[in-house]
């Protein structure tokens, strides 16, 4: 199971005066059951490169391929591609449309063409998988609170029963703990079902802390594809971007400065704790 | 398919055409349209073909956007070339069955989609060449007088912005739904027409949706900047007419006039219709 992107470009409007081109060369690997973060400023080209991987946008020139198929091959299934590759959008709660929640949810599973009894069962268990109270299943999704909105959006797409999960941006808009609260969710949930998640954020402090891969985009390119720690190493070229790594990195390239001898790889809060007790207990 | 709608859709360029008046691009384009009624004879539609070739030539803006416009009255168009073709009574020329084709039906028919083609590429270069708050600052300018009659121009100018401004947004938004939805295994394209019908309810009900919150949001962003209507409103950059625009008129009354002459009172004067034809 992997996704491949084989030097994929992607060129908006080809026809204005000014052709931009969202995506320029771009090749990596998705790996079966990896966590990946996907960085990159607004206009990166995160958000089209996203589309490619269900085949929503067409690359310009450049391949795209699941399991080893050519998903623009003339008959490959595109249907079937998209409930096994699950795009929640960004601000998903805006694509809500049901009466009520549990309805929304069983839309996904439906178009699949499933018998009802497994569509409930999908959407019901789509909606504990993203932690939602069960006793909101009948209301509308409309008279929700955004983060309980959201969780239901994503629960739309989980209950197609997705091998790999691609979320755009999931927390924007939300406030500090509606943030934490999906983003713990989303790692509980890979916890649970092994699947691959493939993490869209513009915004490093969010993924360092969960992430195994990270991949930065900059102007259509992929600047930089590797493990966090590894990433975080190029913290100025980074900042160059618009990006910045996480606020522990500093600290440590600082603390390195003034002449402890701290091990900079340092990534999350607790990390970084045990780093400088561990220097000034020597 | 999203895209073909030109309509509101301005095309970035730095022409003269672009940097004329509004208000010089509003009466052209009314005096053009006025031009193409007026005149009954092919000369007439060769100087007014002329005109506006040159005006898109002037104009920078590739003429495959003028055609993209085009598409929206195709329809139209047929029905009209159609209608006119068979049900205009006169000297047959081609008889099918109990349909025939008369010579003043041909002539009807190929003058009206003459007309139709170049008021829609008429009106799409100026759409196309202004901005849609200069061209509602234009009508603002221009529909002043009835103010006396008590028409709320300044509210009506506002409200047309709002449309114009509105359209691009919608068209993203649905764009971005769309693809939701297809992500999550609609179908927006097979099926008859109720399943069809019946596929479009998750893409209007969030669409309409957005519509009202986005309105909401922008009402509320107008009274938190103390908008209250036209009443003692004035403008950061007020229309001012320049000696181009000057030019400009000239030129068009200019157009007009040889229009009229060449396309109305010379072939009346001279019986060239047996020459060209009409």
């Amino acid at each position: 199971m992997s996704i491949i992107l084989n030097h994929v470009n992607y060129i908006y409007d080809g026809d204005t005066e000014i052709p931009v081109k969202a995506l320029d060369d771009v090749s990596i690997k998705i790996e079966d059951g990896e966590f990946i973060g996907l960085i990159g400023h607004t206009g990166s080209g995160k958000s089209t490169l996203v589309q490619h991987l269900n085949g929503l946008v067409k690359p310009t020139s450049g391949g795209v391929y699941y399991n080893g198929e050519d998903i623009h091959d003339g008959d490959y299934d595109l249907k079937t591609l998209r409930s096994k590759v699950g795009l929640v959008f960004q601000y998903p709660e805006h694509q809500l449309f049901e009466v009520d929640v549990f309805s929304d949810v069983c839309f996904g599973p439906k178009n699949l063409g499933l018998p009802k009894r497994e569509v409930e069962l999908r959407a019901f268990d789509a909606l504990r998988q993203v932690g939602f109270p069960e006793e909101f299943f009948y209301q509308s999704p409309f008279e929700l609170s955004g983060g309980q909105k959201r969780r239901v959006a994503i629960a739309g797409v989980l209950a197609m029963k997705p091998e790999v999960l691609v979320l755009d941006e999931p927390t924007a808009g939300l406030d500090p703990k509606g943030r934490d609260e999906i983003l713990e969710q989303i790692k509980r949930l890979r916890e649970e079902t092994k699947i691959t998640v493939v993490l869209v954020s513009h915004s490093m402090e969010d993924v360092a802390k969960y992430v195994g891969r990270i991949i930065v985009m900059n102007r259509g390119k992929v600047m930089f594809d590797d493990v966090p720690k590894e990433v975080f190493r190029h913290y100025k070229e980074l900042e160059a971007v618009g990006l910045a790594a996480p606020q522990v990195t500093y600290i440590m390239h600082a603390l390195r400065e003034k002449g402890f001898p701290v091990n900079t790889q340092a990534t999350t809060i607790a990390e970084a704790k045990e780093e400088i007790l561990r220097v000034f207990r020597t | 398919m999203l895209r073909d709608i030109t309509l509101g859709q301005y095309y970035q360029s730095d022409s003269v055409i672009h940097k004329l008046d509004p208000r010089v691009k509003l009466v052209s384009t009314i005096l053009f349209i006025i031009s193409l009624f007026v005149v009954d004879h092919i000369i007439g539609y060769l100087i007014a073909g002329l005109f506006l070739a040159v005006v898109i030539r002037i104009s920078k803006v590739p003429f495959k956007f003028m055609v993209r416009g085009m598409k929206s009255i195709v329809v139209l168009l047929l029905i009209t070339v159609i209608f006119n073709l068979f049900l205009t009574p006169g000297e047959a020329l081609v008889t099918i069955w109990k349909l025939k084709i008369t010579k003043e039906g041909l002539r009807i028919a190929v003058k009206m989609a003459i007309r139709l083609v170049f008021l829609i590429i008429g009106s799409s270069v100026m759409t196309l060449t202004t901005t849609p708050n200069n061209l509602t600052d234009g009508l603002e300018s221009i529909m002043k007088p009835l103010k006396i009659f008590r028409v709320p121009v300044h509210e009506v100018a506002m409200m047309m912005a709002i449309a114009l401004r509105f359209i691009p947004i919608l068209l993203e938004e649905t764009d971005k739904i769309m693809k939701a939805q297809i992500a999550r295994g609609a179908d927006f394209e097979s099926g008859n027409l109720i399943k069809k019908a019946k596929s479009l309810v998750p893409l209007l009900v969030p669409l309409f949706i957005s519509a009202f919150r986005r309105a909401n949001d922008l009402a509320m962003a107008m009274e938190a900047r103390c908008y209250r209507g036209g009443e003692h409103r004035t403008k950061m950059k007020p229309l001012q007419y320049k000696k181009r625009d000057a030019a400009a008129y000239t030129v068009v009354v200019v157009y007009l006039a040889v229009c009229i002459i060449g396309g109305r009172i010379l072939p009346g004067l001279i019986d060239i219709n047996g020459i060209f034809g009409r």
